[in-house]
């Protein structure tokens, strides 16, 4: 088979060069802008799997570019790079075809295709950075590209939500930027090595190595949701339904919960940061985060504040599941970067369905959806089953393995946490669930039936995603399945 | 007090009260004339310089530069003047 | 005398034959400025290949040889200072070209050639001059040159403010005068070699901070920046774009200069410099956030990158100055090419919406995308953000001052970027249209070629920083800083 060392970057320049071409398109074009987004987005799924499989039988990608002396641009394709950059790529072609649905005959598509683009670009960029300060520069990049869809409708509340956002990510990105200094002037290194760089400062000077790592952790914690900095989280939730799918499922909280990985498994390594001290903590304050989200969630009547409120809570599970330092539990909470992002990027399609064909966008309105959108609201029972953890759909598998690692950690306090948050989920899902089933629909939500309320473009995308829900957490031991890549990784980083 | 130091600190004297009135002065022509003072001071200053005891001759390279000190600002003063009379006229164009 | 073809010589006599020249046939004046420019950009990467294979290149002008004669040396601070000017004075230049070609700008049209390449034989002979006394003389041109550029416009207010930046200059220019009085009287000469190793005694220490005050008030430098606002404000487009790309650089070029030849007698000194600069890093911020009009909150942002430079330049103290001139020069470069890129594009974005009111810029039913874009590119590199020559500017300053432990200047350094970040995206939120103006709208309306030299620009000042490594090798050429040469 052909060698291509250039293979990451041009997963990379898929969507980076889509975004001028897709800036510069005229709003009319529609047809072509079309074209040329789901050739992209098809083209990097082919791209990806290529890399995946090459990956998997070993082959090293490792491209440098020497900015200042010793400082690189460097991008590698690592199993856990994989792991985000698949993820990314399926839920991008995903999401792309339910966005053209979504805005069909909205304004401003070129724009919003263009920065959409820039965004899948920039978290493709997050996956395969090298090391941190190459992740700090995408990181940065898809700050920017996320702050127009975040305002795209230009509402009063909509400036308002971009401004918080902003204030919030950038502040992050800032304190990033001083932790990577940080990482730079101590270990003379930014790279992402398994094992991490910093066993000899934290020997040598372990206050400043603690200091580094809570640094670290709060700019990242900015954009993984992290309790307290969450709160522009819930806010930016009056985004179009595309862009909130994209930022909790795959872009921007996934982001902030991948830097961690790398900041903990492959700066400090698992070991040293464990020895460091600073692993409990996370974990008791990510437990913190997952009860506040599932409380918060309970109380939200907005159906996408809800699901917010809930984002905030799941991403935490996988920032439980590094800082138990548990190979079983790193398993789980690798397994629930995807397992999560499928779910709730489902939910959320389904949240903007309901918002188009049936103006629904309150629980309380919720009566009787089953029967107006049978297929969609099929698919979000999926999802919300699987997030509470019902077997054997994908939740399921990352909950258990997570509880798994809690025990073989030694942190019973797990079981019980996890059990809690299954609990809450089902309090705050299961009367969404119920009043869509089981009540009457109200008169307004009732039309003729038999009629489609919406297009096959917004119709398909959550059935695909469901579908993956259940194959996902029912086919977990199947080769090329997340659990399994997830098992490869955590080899790696735990170097056994 | 030798000669050149009585100079010399008239020259920063000079150069002073062109300072002050350059900050201080309202009228446009005022500052113009402070800056002009300003000058004066610093030439005065190279001109010490140049200054030997009478056996010696005087260092030539000061009066050189002294000289085109002030070609440079009889320039910059004829632009000042440019300036403040086209402002003077906008402005008797705006009052009417 | 022989006339020794030297592309030294020719960087300097080539723009003031061009600006004679412009004056004398206004009708071939834009013909005469381009070639002027091409030709002089030409002698500038020769000079820059002579550099690069040899060297620091120095020519005694007319054989005579310091102390007594004009040395004029090329380093490869002073050569990428020129190529920074030609470069960004080309595309201003093009830019120029267009912006001027209206019927009732023949006067500007007329004016605006002579003064500029007037700017540019000054501009140079500070780059390569060596001769403290030369550099008064150079930035004496370069303020009348400059002045006479701020005023083209012949508006009441540009007047205004061109004749306050003229006293602020002129005095400038005298405190530097009065410093070289000084140093004449305490040593006897005044070639950059003749300061080299001299002990600082009291004079010499007056002499140089009424030489550094001097300077602070050409390049304003808060608190002496009270003139520069107005002045690039309510210049033409392509004035502000070289009054602020360019003409600031060259007052702060001699501040380095200064700092690598004469000793710098204290930390105090150095650190009250620093505070100076993070002043006008937090006040210019506190400005351009409540500015009203587009092109005073650029003038602001300005005032707070000046500052910045000087934060970068005493970010590590006295023992970390042969480090952080670099971080400065650096600095320098980006925002040279950054800020002419962002007053070219805000001056394309006045010309098509017909105003530059902040809160106005969505209610136009014209959308100068592309200008648009630049002025957000440029943004990226002046915010600092990777991968722009911006950024790698800022990440030198925080490395070094953080490697210090000067822990107050990285904090000053993220204050002013948060501060940017603030202030720029009001005028970002302008740009996005949001349908409140429900006329009918031509989708692309407002490309047009003007828009390719701002463009350049821009895309340079993010592209160069890929480059920074090559850049900083080739700005220590023949520069040891702090070591008679």
């Amino acid at each position: 088979m052909m060698d291509a060392p250039l293979l990451p970057l041009f997963i990379l320049l898929t969507s980076l060069l889509a975004a001028p071409v897709l800036f510069s398109l005229p709003e009319r074009a529609a047809r072509l802008r079309t074209g040329i987004n789901l050739g992209m987005a098809g083209l990097k799924v082919a791209l990806v799997a290529w890399l995946s499989l090459k990956v998997s039988q070993g082959v090293i990608y490792d491209l440098r570019f020497e900015l200042l002396p010793g400082l690189e641009f460097k991008l590698q394709a690592d199993p856990l790079a994989i792991l985000f950059i698949a993820l990314s790529a399926v839920l991008w072609l995903i999401t792309t075809i339910y966005s053209v649905g979504y805005l069909e005959h909205g304004p401003h598509r070129a724009r919003f295709f263009g920065f959409f683009s820039l965004c899948v670009a920039a978290t493709v960029g997050i996956a395969l950075s090298g090391n941190l300060f190459t992740f700090l520069l995408f990181y940065e990049l898809l700050t920017l590209a996320t702050y127009p869809l975040v305002i795209h409708r230009g509402t009063a509340e909509a400036l308002r939500a971009g401004r918080i956002y902003l204030i919030y990510t950038l502040a992050g990105g800032l304190v990033l930027l001083l932790g990577t200094l940080g990482l730079w002037v101590l270990a003379g290194t930014t790279d992402f090595v398994p094992g991490g760089v910093l066993a000899y400062v934290v020997a040598v000077n372990p206050l400043a190595a603690q200091l580094l790592f809570v640094v670290l952790i709060g700019a990242l914690g900015v954009k993984a949701a992290l309790f307290p900095f969450h709160v522009w989280l819930p806010i930016a939730m009056v985004a179009p339904a595309p862009v909130s799918a994209l930022l909790h499922a795959v872009a921007v909280v996934k982001a902030g919960a991948f830097g961690i990985m790398r900041v903990v498994y492959e700066v400090f390594g698992i070991e040293t940061a464990q020895a460091l001290g600073v692993t409990a903590p996370l974990a008791v304050l990510a437990g913190v985060t997952i009860i506040y989200g599932s409380l918060k969630a309970i109380t939200q009547d907005d159906i996408k504040k809800r699901l917010a409120y809930s984002t905030v809570s799941q991403v935490s599970y996988i920032t439980l599941g590094v800082a138990l330092a548990s190979p079983l539990a790193a398993v789980g909470a690798l397994a629930h970067l995807i397992h999560q992002g499928l779910m709730k990027i489902t939910m959320f399609m389904v949240a903007g369905n309901l918002a188009e064909g049936l103006g629904v966008k309150r629980v309380s309105q919720m009566d009787g959806v089953g029967r107006a959108m049978p297929g969609s609201m099929l698919a979000f029972t999926l999802a919300a089953l699987g997030m509470i953890g019902l077997p054997p759909l994908a939740g399921f598998v990352s909950k258990w393995y997570l509880a798994q690692g809690g025990l073989e950690a030694g942190q019973a306090w797990v079981i019980e946490l996890l059990l809690g948050s299954s609990l809450l989920n089902a309090i705050y899902f299961m009367p969404m669930l119920h009043r869509a089933w089981f009540r009457d629909a109200a008169p307004e939500t009732t039309g003729a039936p038999g009629r489609p309320r919406i297009g096959w473009m917004l119709a398909v995308p959550p059935a695909a995603t469901a579908a993956l829900v259940l194959i996902a957490g029912g086919f977990a031991n199947a080769p090329f399945s997340p659990l399994e890549w997830t098992r490869f990784i955590v080899a790696i980083e735990y170097q056994e | 007090m030798t000669p050149d130091l009585i100079y010399g600190l008239t020259g920063i004297a000079v150069f002073g009260i062109g300072l002050v009135g350059a900050l201080c002065a309202l009228d446009r022509l005022r500052r113009v004339l402070a800056l002009k003072l300003c000058s004066v001071g610093a030439g005065f200053l190279l001109v010490v310089g140049a200054w030997r005891a009478p056996p010696g001759v005087p260092d030539p390279v000061p009066h050189a530069l002294v000289i085109t000190g002030i070609v440079v600002m009889v320039s910059a003063t004829a632009v000042a003047l440019a300036l403040i009379r086209r402002l003077q006229t906008l402005e008797a164009e705006d009052e009417r | 005398m022989s006339v020794d073809l030297s592309p030294i010589t020719l960087a300097i006599f080539v723009p003031l034959f061009g600006a004679i020249m412009a004056f004398l046939l206004p009708r071939a004046a834009s013909v005469i400025g381009l070639a002027t420019l091409a030709l002089t950009t030409g002698a500038v990467i020769w000079l820059a290949r002579a550099v690069l294979t040899g060297g620091a290149v120095v020519l005694p002008l007319g054989g005579w040889g310091a102390p007594l004669g004009i040395d004029l040396r090329a380093d490869g601070l002073s050569v990428a200072m020129l190529g920074l000017t030609c470069a960004v004075g080309f595309l201003v230049s093009v830019a120029a070209l267009d912006s001027l070609k209206g019927a009732q700008q023949a006067r500007q049209r007329q004016y605006f050639w002579p003064l500029w390449l007037l700017l540019l034989t000054g501009m140079n002979g500070v780059y390569l001059g060596t001769d403290i006394f030369n550099l008064y003389v150079m930035i004496e041109v370069i303020a009348l040159a400059a002045v006479g550029l701020t005023v083209l416009s012949g508006s009441r207010a540009a007047v205004q403010a061109g004749l306050e930046y003229m006293y602020a200059s002129i005095l400038g220019a005298l405190l530097f005068l009065m410093g070289v009085g000084f140093i004449y009287l305490q040593l006897g000469r005044l070639d950059f070699a003749g300061l080299t190793g001299a002990e600082p005694t009291g004079a010499l220490i007056a002499a140089l901070a009424l030489m550094f005050v001097g300077l602070a008030l050409k390049t304003a430098l808060f608190p002496l920046h009270f003139w520069l606002p107005a002045a690039h404000a309510n210049a033409t487009a392509p004035a502000s774009a070289l009054l602020s790309g360019l003409v600031v650089k060259a007052a702060l070029y001699i501040v380095l200069r200064l700092a690598q030849y004469m000793p710098f007698p204290s930390e105090t000194l150095l650190t009250l410099v620093g505070l100076m600069g993070a002043g006008a890093v937090i006040w210019g911020g506190i400005q351009a956030l409540r500015a009203e009009r587009l092109k005073l909150l650029v003038a602001w942002s300005t005032v707070a990158q000046i500052g910045l430079i000087f934060v970068a330049f005493a970010r590590a103290g006295e023992v970390g100055l042969p480090e952080s001139w670099k971080a400065a020069a650096l600095l320098i470069l980006a925002h040279g090419i950054a800020k002419a890129a962002m007053f070219l594009a805000a001056g394309r974005i006045k010309d098509e919406i017909g105003h530059d009111v902040i809160r106005d810029l969505d209610r136009s039913p014209i959308r100068p995308t592309l200008a648009q874009f630049t002025f957000a590119l440029a943004a990226i590199s002046l915010i600092g953000l990777p991968p722009s020559l911006g950024f790698i500017g800022k990440w030198s300053l925080m490395e070094g001052a953080m490697a210090a432990g000067y822990w107050h200047w990285v904090a000053v350094t993220m204050a002013g970027t948060l501060m940017s970040v603030a202030y720029f995206s009001r005028v970002f939120a302008g740009f996005l249209r949001f349908d409140r103006v429900r006329a009918p709208v031509g989708e692309h309306q407002g490309w047009a070629l003007a828009d390719a030299a701002p463009l350049t620009l821009a895309l340079a000042a993010i592209g160069l920083g890929l480059l920074a490594a090559p850049i900083l090798g080739f700005i220590e050429i023949g520069y040891p800083f702090g070591v008679a040469p």
